[in-house]
């Protein structure tokens, strides 16, 4: 199915939009600005948003430790993440979960998650929740190749298949299990979708490093899962371009791997080459997409350094709504 | 008023919210029983009957009977807690906290915190605890001292039928995660409940026996063999307060403190071992903050620092016993 002109330039906005958050949450952890832990999505873009185009705001999704693609594909804020990331009482989460835990209830985003594996259980539940109401809307896990070696994951698998809830397992398979490959860590280390088919699950498989194999494969298999036929899962064969986490040495890369996954699996080249061959895109038009995207991101950087501090009593706020 | 029993109350309880408010959901293992079988769903009914007919009258989008999946029962509980609704979640056992330890450590109890008080988790639930079975040490513990001690949970333990009502239906009203601990052994215990609407708001200890010479704190199946004590002493012209917390987060400080203040002894009886226990937390406290109004070192009665064991002669020693509250009651009240 085609996709309009206003649909593309979306598509690409939003990939860039993490991409170009993300080098320069890079830059800046570099430089020392930011604190604690923080896991780069760049590389896996056309992943969140082939997926996320497709969901509104009351359909759920849960994350990942390596979760601001997600976040932002699902539509969470730019600026209030940016603060959050920096530690700032304004930002998403009023500085108390930073990168590892960003979430939007009313963006359908319910939380990225410190824990591999743990989300899965939880897409279960929104799932039931929505079966519930019998409104078609879907919960749905990311997780990587490492969160499917967690025990969540199959308990999450088998739940939603005997409950028959409408959840999607997403599994991005970047090839990396924190510091280790799959072919140490994981059994069917070139086929995680198996696994899912083993539950009685429908599968599909796409490019996650492509915009249109990954969304136009999504559209098929939601239109599965919102019909009432149960879950389904899809394995999606990434690209991680920066370490598990900031500051990681990567010394277990081959040589040239990196270079050669930049030039070969980008999703923001393949997209532009994709859409200007077929002359639905001019160049200019995804240079004028990137300049804005530059610009907000460098606005919500000037705007999260000068955003208020929390205070020590903000310590013991929000442990419970009454006590 | 009706009479009833305990587990009756629950499921009562839990009936009557699902017909008020249907967001109301519950999962857990068996709570329908029978599914997949020749004997077809409610062939068992829950092997605690604490969800007798719910399946029937709510159906299967709500009575959800899982497999045996601990970690994915909470999980799915917390997932359906953000998505809007109000799941009740059944451990069969107390002591399989542990399967699902993540689900409630670091994923229910923390996201409100750590997503800016933005999202709510209320979620219930339902812990199955306590010696006195038989069960050996991984079914017998009695788990709410660790769970006290996380911050972002609610605890609830309660001792009576009515107070099962009022304390549970507090629990599926409330906005927080609360873990709500069912000791095995008062399932079958009568009493008068009221009718109708009623909520007992937690943080709000029950004084069940009044006394000026002694304080006597605890909970759950604890507060029966305290009022045999009570009821003994008194027998000797010794008066004791026994206080039911009801709650171990949040504590009624002020409750204890008040009867401290007047007895100047204080003895804790908590059904789980000792180190770092309800029982220790509450000597700190008050030794912190009623120093003044002590005139004994505070006694805790105790489970010993060992498995809950299977033979009936060693859990019986494993257990407080009314003896061994009275013997603590008399040696505060000899001190000096």
């Amino acid at each position: 199915m085609q996709l309009s002109r206003d649909e593309l330039l979306g598509a690409y906005r939003r990939m860039t939009t993490i991409r170009v958050f993300e080098e320069r949450l890079h830059d800046e952890i570099a430089k020392g600005e930011i604190a604690g832990f923080t896991h780069l999505y760049c590389g896996q873009e056309a992943a969140a948003v082939g997926v996320c185009d497709h969901l509104a705001n009351d359909d759920f999704i849960v994350s990942t430790h390596r979760g601001h693609g997600h976040c932002l594909a699902k539509g969470v804020d730019v600026k209030g993440m940016m603060k959050e990331i920096y530690g700032r009482a304004t930002g998403t989460c009023k500085g108390k979960g930073g990168s590892m835990h960003i979430a939007d209830i009313d963006k359908g985003m319910l939380g990225a998650n410190g824990i591999v594996g743990a989300g899965a259980p939880q897409a279960v539940g929104a799932a039931l929740a929505a079966k519930m109401d019998g409104n078609g809307k879907i919960g749905l896990s990311f997780s990587g190749d490492g969160a499917c070696n967690q025990g969540t994951t199959f308990e999450a698998m088998n739940m939603a298949v005997v409950t028959k809830a409408p959840c999607v397992f997403v599994f991005e398979n970047n090839h990396y299990s924190e510091h280790t490959g799959p072919a140490y860590a994981t059994a069917t280390a070139t086929d995680i979708a198996g696994r899912a088919e083993a539950f009685g699950m429908k599968v599909w498989r796409a490019n996650g490093c492509d915009y249109f194999s990954t969304y136009e494969t999504m559209r098929e298999l939601l239109a599965y899962v919102r019909a009432g036929n149960g879950p389904a899962a899809i394995e999606l064969d990434t690209e991680r371009f920066y370490g598990h986490f900031e500051g990681d040495p990567q010394r277990y890369r081959g040589p040239g791997e990196i270079d050669r996954i930049r030039a070969e699996r980008d999703c923001l080249k393949a997209f532009r080459q994709r859409v200007t061959e077929a002359k639905l895109l001019e160049d200019d038009d995804l240079d004028r997409v990137e300049a804005e995207v530059h610009q907000l991101i460098e606005e919500a950087v000037v705007e999260a350094r000068a955003a208020p501090l929390p205070t020590p009593a903000m310590v013991l706020e929000d442990v419970y709504i009454s006590y | 008023m009706a009479e009833m029993m305990l587990r009756d109350a629950i499921v009562e309880t839990i009936r009557s919210e699902m017909r008020r408010d249907p967001t109301v959901m519950m999962l857990g293992e068996d709570i329908v029983g029978g599914m997949g079988t020749a004997g077809g769903p409610e062939a068992i009914g829950g092997i605690w009957s604490t969800s007798t007919g719910l399946w029937a009258e709510f159906g299967g989008n709500r009575i959800i009977d899982t497999p045996i999946s601990e970690s994915a029962i909470i999980g799915a509980a917390a997932g359906a807690a953000l998505a809007g609704k109000r799941p009740i979640a059944e451990l069969m056992f107390a002591d399989f906290v542990g399967v699902c330890m993540d689900q409630i450590w670091n994923q229910i109890a923390k996201f409100r915190y750590m997503f800016g008080g933005k999202s709510k988790c209320p979620v219930v639930i339902r812990l199955v605890y306590g010696a006195g079975f038989n069960a050996a040490p991984q079914h017998s513990q009695a788990v709410y001292s660790m769970m006290t001690s996380m911050p972002g949970l609610k605890v609830v333990m309660p001792s009576t039928p009515a107070d099962a009502k009022g304390l549970l239906t507090q629990a599926i009203r409330d906005d927080d995660p609360v873990l709500f601990f069912e000791h095995k052994a008062l399932y079958g215990t009568k009493g008068e409940v009221p009718d109708g609407d009623y909520l007992i708001p937690f943080g709000h200890a029950r004084l069940t026996r009044a006394g000026e010479h002694a304080t006597i704190v605890t909970c759950g199946m604890m507060v029966g063999f305290a009022e045999a004590a009570a009821d003994s002493l008194a027998q000797d012209g010794i008066g004791c307060d026994v206080i039911d917390l009801r709650t171990s987060s949040p504590l009624d400080e002020e409750a204890i403190l008040d009867s401290v203040e007047v007895t100047g002894r204080l003895v804790v009886v908590d059904e789980s071992p000792p180190r770092c226990s309800l029982a220790t937390d509450i000597a700190a406290m008050v030794a912190r903050k009623g120093f003044a109004s002590l005139k004994a070192p505070p006694e805790l009665v105790t489970a010993p620092h060992s498995p809950v064991p299977f033979a009936r002669e060693l859990e019986s020693a494993y257990l407080p016993s009314p003896a061994k509250i009275i013997d603590a009651v008399r040696t505060v009240l000899a001190y000096r």
